[in-house]
């Protein structure tokens, strides 16, 4: 087990401790808020699962009808001379213009390579660090009535890039 | 967007089954998907529901207010064209801190605010200022540093450590936000030499 995958067992223990400590000395409610929060966490996930069953179904016809396979057979000869699995490009494309649709592709691949596969955690990862490019710049640039975007794309999608290329390179070293 | 990629899955999945003769297979999966959405999301209301009770008892004791204003020398370096005391410094350092503790529903509505005091002091233009770029991309580089959903659904399909991605994806986060950071701090440099 490396070094990363070690500190990472520490960090949520660590947040719980810190987030808790500080409240008990400050002397607050600790438990009380807690308790409220996390009934908002309820609203929070529920609105979530409409779109997540439309989203899971569409992606599982596609899975079932084995269109998916195809597509990343396709892919297959693309991306295979980088090393990065062509499985996991339909997920870093969909994730640009939907963050739930991705999230099934996600769930998909999940199913059927696991979480803890070579795919699946490249997966889990570069779902960590890369946003909706298209959606977030649609909404906001809307709010502004903005029509000329300038260089805002091509700086999102080269972060968006790096974050994907730097994904595969910490597999290497973290796993 | 989301109306036609969501339509074209669908049709494209049932014409390509009908064709390969998986019809079979996609009717048992149409069913069982909806139904794994519902167990996942029972997991995620666990994993969520605590998160979110974590952040409540984080607020009162003070700790996004703490963070806000230790964002304020980056919000300056970041935007050095923004009026100093203009509450739309306020808009963008909260949203940034409210992205970065994975509050993405939080994090929206100050980021639109801070989007339309940007276009106030825009003149109403419709073209982009470099601040309304700059604060997008660094907005889309994604800042949350806990990825909380990612370990829900890791934890739904059984990994044996659902959060030992968190350290890697800390990682991987920071450096695409440096990354959009110094892209944009480089195109505002260049933008202005290309006025003068």
């Amino acid at each position: 087990m490396g070094f990363i995958v070690y500190i990472s067992n520490y960090i949520i223990p660590f947040l719980i401790f810190c987030i808790v400590g500080m409240g008990l000395l400050m002397k607050k409610n600790v438990y009380d808020d807690f308790v409220k929060g996390a009934k908002e966490g309820f609203h929070v996930v529920l609105d979530i699962l409409p779109t997540l069953i439309g989203l899971m179904v569409a992606i599982g016809i596609l899975r079932a009808s084995g269109a998916l396979e195809a597509l990343s057979s396709c892919l297959e000869g693309v991306v295979s001379q980088v090393n990065f699995p062509s499985e996991a490009v339909p997920l870093v494309i969909v994730k640009m213009f939907s963050s739930s649709a991705a999230t099934s592709l996600l769930l998909d691949i999940f199913k059927e390579f696991g979480p803890d596969s070579y795919i699946g955690r490249l997966s889990s990862i570069i779902m960590s660090c890369t946003e909706t490019i298209f959606y977030t710049m649609a909404v906001y640039f809307m709010t502004a009535k903005v029509k000329k975007t300038r260089y805002t794309l091509a700086g999102a999608l080269i972060a968006t890039i790096a974050g994907v290329i730097a994904s595969t390179f910490i597999m290497r070293w973290a796993f | 967007m989301i109306n036609y990629l969501w339509g074209f899955m669908i049709i494209i999945g049932i014409v390509y089954g009908v064709l390969t003769g998986r019809v079979s297979e996609i009717n048992t999966q149409t069913i069982d998907s909806a139904k794994d959405a519902v167990t996942l999301c029972i997991t995620m209301l666990g994993v969520m529901s605590l998160w979110m009770g974590l952040m409540e008892v984080a607020r009162s004791v003070g700790i996004m207010e703490r963070l806000t204003k230790r964002l304020r020398p980056v919000i300056r370096l970041l935007f050095p064209d923004l009026p100093k005391e203009h509450i739309v410094n306020e808009y963008i350092a909260s949203n940034i801190i409210a992205n970065i503790l994975g509050l993405g529903w939080a994090a929206t509505p100050v980021g639109l605010k801070a989007m339309k005091e940007l276009a106030v002091l825009n003149k109403n233009s419709r073209i982009a200022s470099c601040d309304m770029c700059t604060f997008l991309i660094i907005n889309i580089s994604s800042l949350q540093l806990i990825p909380v959903n990612i370990i829900a659904y890791r934890s739904q399909y059984a990994s044996q450590n659902p959060t030992e991605i968190l350290g890697a994806a800390i990682i991987v986060t920071i450096f695409s936000t440096i990354v959009g950071v110094i892209f944009s701090i480089v195109a505002r440099k260049l933008s202005r030499k290309g006025r003068e």
